[in-house]
């Protein structure tokens, strides 16, 4: 039983799809609402949509890529982290000194 | 659920024959993933850096249509759950079921792809084109690279729908689709990142 439960984990199943679905809708149409709607100011949607997206990106991990620290599956786990300080730097400098750039280059 | 377990116990019988190969073909198209993560990530930043630079043409928020985006949103969201029902079936050795599913995965992303076609095809009539300005060119680069990854996704998912009719439920065609499988669920989480930041914070 609780070799098939592994096995169920490293794949997925029909409830840990459907939770993952369900949470996705959720998590995709409240910062559309929000947008649409209008009533929040621009500088707390901004940072309320982006909190969503990553929440959201990390349901999507979870129940449809399955990453987690089991023996099996602690190898793409690091590697996807890895990447993401890979791109935290790449895009985070990157518009930092773009920015910084076009500041001083201003008359 | 005796019954459920037994069969995914033999499923995994089954796989341990190919488990070396296949363990280590999806590792490894696993980190192709994250280096394609990293090109993503490079046009995303260069989205940020040229986003207002119009020349003086359109800005986002009068060319996003947000509703239409919400229909292509879900249509992608849904075929991330019905491509998971086609694995989930694989898995219990239905050939059937995993066909049916993967059809109803493809049909709706070829409907994200035509939305998406037709976003792009009316913007570029109505004289929005990629050479327009460089928050255009920054766009067009953006949301098509990702389009053209849902689109060799399609024709991967359509070739491994043919090996599966013709030499069914194999070990080799099951790596294959995990690895499909790891390459849609991507494309998601990447269109997540876009409609986010190009049409949601576009259209503040």
């Amino acid at each position: 039983m609780s070799q098939a439960h592994d096995h169920a984990a490293s794949h997925g199943s029909v409830k840990s799809y459907l939770t993952g679905f369900v949470l996705s809708v959720i998590l995709t149409v409240i910062p559309f609402w929000l947008v649409m709607n209008g009533n929040l100011n621009p500088h707390d949607t901004l940072l309320t949509i982006a909190g969503f997206a990553v929440v959201q990106i990390l349901v999507h991990l979870k129940y449809f890529l399955h990453l987690d620290f089991t023996t099996e599956g602690r190898v793409n786990t690091l590697a996807f982290l890895f990447t993401a300080l890979v791109i935290v730097l790449l895009v985070g400098l990157s518009v930092w000194i773009i920015f910084s750039a076009d500041a001083l280059m201003m008359p | 659920m005796t019954s459920h377990a037994t069969a995914l116990h033999d499923t995994h019988a089954h796989d341990h024959e190919h488990h070396d190969s296949g363990a280590s073909t999806q590792l490894g198209f696993w980190l192709y993933l994250m280096t394609d993560c990293i090109l993503f990530a490079s046009a995303f930043a260069a989205y940020a850096v040229l986003f207002g630079n119009v020349n003086g043409g359109v800005a986002g928020k009068e060319i996003f249509e947000l509703k239409y985006v919400l229909v292509e949103t879900f249509a992608l969201l849904f075929s991330s759950i019905t491509y998971g029902f086609a694995m989930i079936s694989g898995h219990k050795g239905s050939k059937a079921g995993l066909l049916g599913w993967l059809a109803v995965t493809f049909l709706f992303g070829a409907v994200f792809i035509g939305m998406e076609l037709h976003e792009f095809g009316t913007l570029i009539a109505e004289g929005h084109g990629p050479d327009k300005s460089a928050f255009l060119s920054g766009f067009f680069a953006l949301v098509g690279m990702h389009g053209l990854h849902v689109t060799a996704g399609l024709i991967w998912m359509a070739v491994m729908m043919l090996e599966v009719i013709k030499t069914g439920l194999t070990g080799r065609a099951m790596t294959r689709l995990n690895c499909l499988s790891m390459f849609w669920h991507f494309l998601d989480i990447v269109w997540i990142c876009v409609f986010t930041v190009v049409y949601l914070k576009g259209a503040i």
